[in-house]
């Protein structure tokens, strides 16, 4: 067996490849923040002391954390098709993507409000803070706070999910590689340039994550200490 | 073309679902070996070994599941190793789920109190002996419930061995709507089948943790 590695003709390709990562990381920024909102939105819901919606935001939950990315994908994408609307793929990756991390958000952050605790809330009471003021201080920043290393985790496999959406020709890095394996006959080294690449965003997004982290809470800025 | 959704589709569909399981179990089986290993390794008290095995987690974990697959079916046959769909989906299930297996399960062994390990040092067991005998029958009970949860990771994601043509649930999916074009029933029907694989585990492995949970409190009062 004789091994004939050549790397030129893909790195030619450089363009194409940066091109194809900045819209992952376009992807994955996108729905990092809408994923949030839904994950805050949704948490709030789930905690809520209405029935209605405790029951929607637990069926979403569920729903998405129970069924494969690519299954979601295939349903928004067609879905809005049967519709007759008539969307780009990297819309509706987008949507896509942000419907799914939003559920496992949700989780996360209910997760920290759970974490709150109770002599907390009645402190606050004590100090006869409005029922908002204790919402936002007491609960809801305390609680991101504790599970932003959870919530980080949570976007960097949403960054690397969103190489799935190459399935409905969002032009994203995978679909890129997809394109120029095939034009050139070097899977091999295509595939390994691009699991490369995507290990370097994954350290690109945690190093961004660190550095917001620093500086959203400025506790740990100051004292240097986790939550 | 044309035609409605009739039994044979779902007989096909039903035949997918069924290798889902079978992937499922071939990635579970082999990933939860290679992730022992992996578990092993990273805590072994040779640096280079434990440094092999962090690079390697790191590198697994920072490269999608979809690359890894497309690596071994279209990366391997041009350098004359030709692969199956079974074996290559197979094979990059397992680099995955070892990678992420492992570090779940050194977590689970880490979080065996220190003192057992100073008691079994203490009883003057030998390395093997303290982990056969004393962390691993107590990491094992610890590890339970958040092995089950991966378990729906792993059953999510043979959903990908369909993008190098292997005929699992999703891809019977494709296939039935490549004949039919009704997209929206076919994939609400195949989300149905991943749902009822996926949740009584999900609610299984909250159970576990729950129950877990209540056993330590117990234990901790017990003790005090």
């Amino acid at each position: 067996m004789r091994i004939n590695l050549d790397f030129g003709a893909i790195l030619e390709r450089w363009p194409a490849f940066l091109s194809g990562a900045i819209l992952t990381l376009e992807l994955a920024v996108i729905a990092t923040v809408f994923g949030t909102v839904i994950g805050v939105l949704g948490a709030i819901a789930r905690r809520s002391d209405n029935p209605v919606a405790t029951r929607v935001a637990a069926l979403y939950v569920e729903t998405i954390r129970n069924t494969p990315l690519l299954v979601q994908i295939f349903l928004v994408y067609f879905g809005l098709a049967s519709l007759g609307v008539k969307f780009p793929a990297f819309t509706v990756a987008a949507a896509a993507l942000t419907i799914n991390v939003g559920a496992y958000t949700t989780e996360i952050i209910r997760a920290g409000f759970d974490a709150v605790p109770k002599g907390q809330l009645e402190a606050a009471e004590g100090l006869a803070l409005s029922r908002w003021q204790i919402y936002w201080h007491v609960v809801m920043l305390p609680a991101i706070e504790k599970v932003y290393p959870a919530l980080t985790s949570q976007f960097v496999l949403l960054m690397l999910a969103s190489s799935v959406t190459s399935q409905i020709s969002a032009e994203e890095l995978t679909a890129v590689a997809n394109y120029i394996q095939s034009d050139t006959y070097r899977a091999f080294e295509t595939y390994i340039l691009v699991a490369i690449a995507y290990v370097v965003l994954s350290l690109v997004m945690r190093a961004g994550f660190w550095a917001l982290g620093l500086a959203l809470f400025p506790r740990r800025r100051r004292l240097g200490t986790p939550l | 073309m044309g035609g409605s959704l009739n039994a044979n589709h779902l007989s096909f569909l039903a035949h997918g679902a069924l290798w889902t399981v079978g992937l499922s179990l071939i990635a579970l089986i082999g990933g939860g070996l290679a992730g022992f290993v992996v578990a092993l390794a990273r805590i072994s008290p040779v640096r280079a070994v434990r440094i092999l095995a962090a690079g390697y987690v790191q590198l697994v974990q920072g490269t999608p599941l979809l690359v890894i697959m497309f690596l071994t079916f279209f990366g391997l046959p041009p350098l004359g190793i030709t692969v199956s769909p079974l074996a290559a989906a197979s094979v990059s299930l397992t680099i995955y789920v070892a990678a992420y297996l492992g570090e779940i399960w050194r977590g689970c062994i880490e979080s065996v109190p220190r003192q057992q390990w100073e008691a079994a040092e203490g009883l003057a067991l030998s390395r093997t002996q303290r982990m056969a005998k004393v962390i691993l029958p107590q990491a094992i009970r610890i590890a339970t419930p958040p092995t089950v949860g991966f378990m729906v990771q792993i059953i999510k994601n043979t959903s990908l061995a369909s993008v190098v043509g292997f005929v699992e649930l999703a891809r019977a999916g494709q296939i039935i709507n490549n004949a039919l074009f009704e997209p929206f029933l076919i994939y609400v029907i195949v989300a149905v089948v991943y749902f009822a694989l996926c949740y009584p585990i999900s609610r299984l492995s909250r159970v576990l943790e729950a129950q877990r949970g209540r056993g330590r409190a117990r234990l901790s009062v017990e003790t005090a």
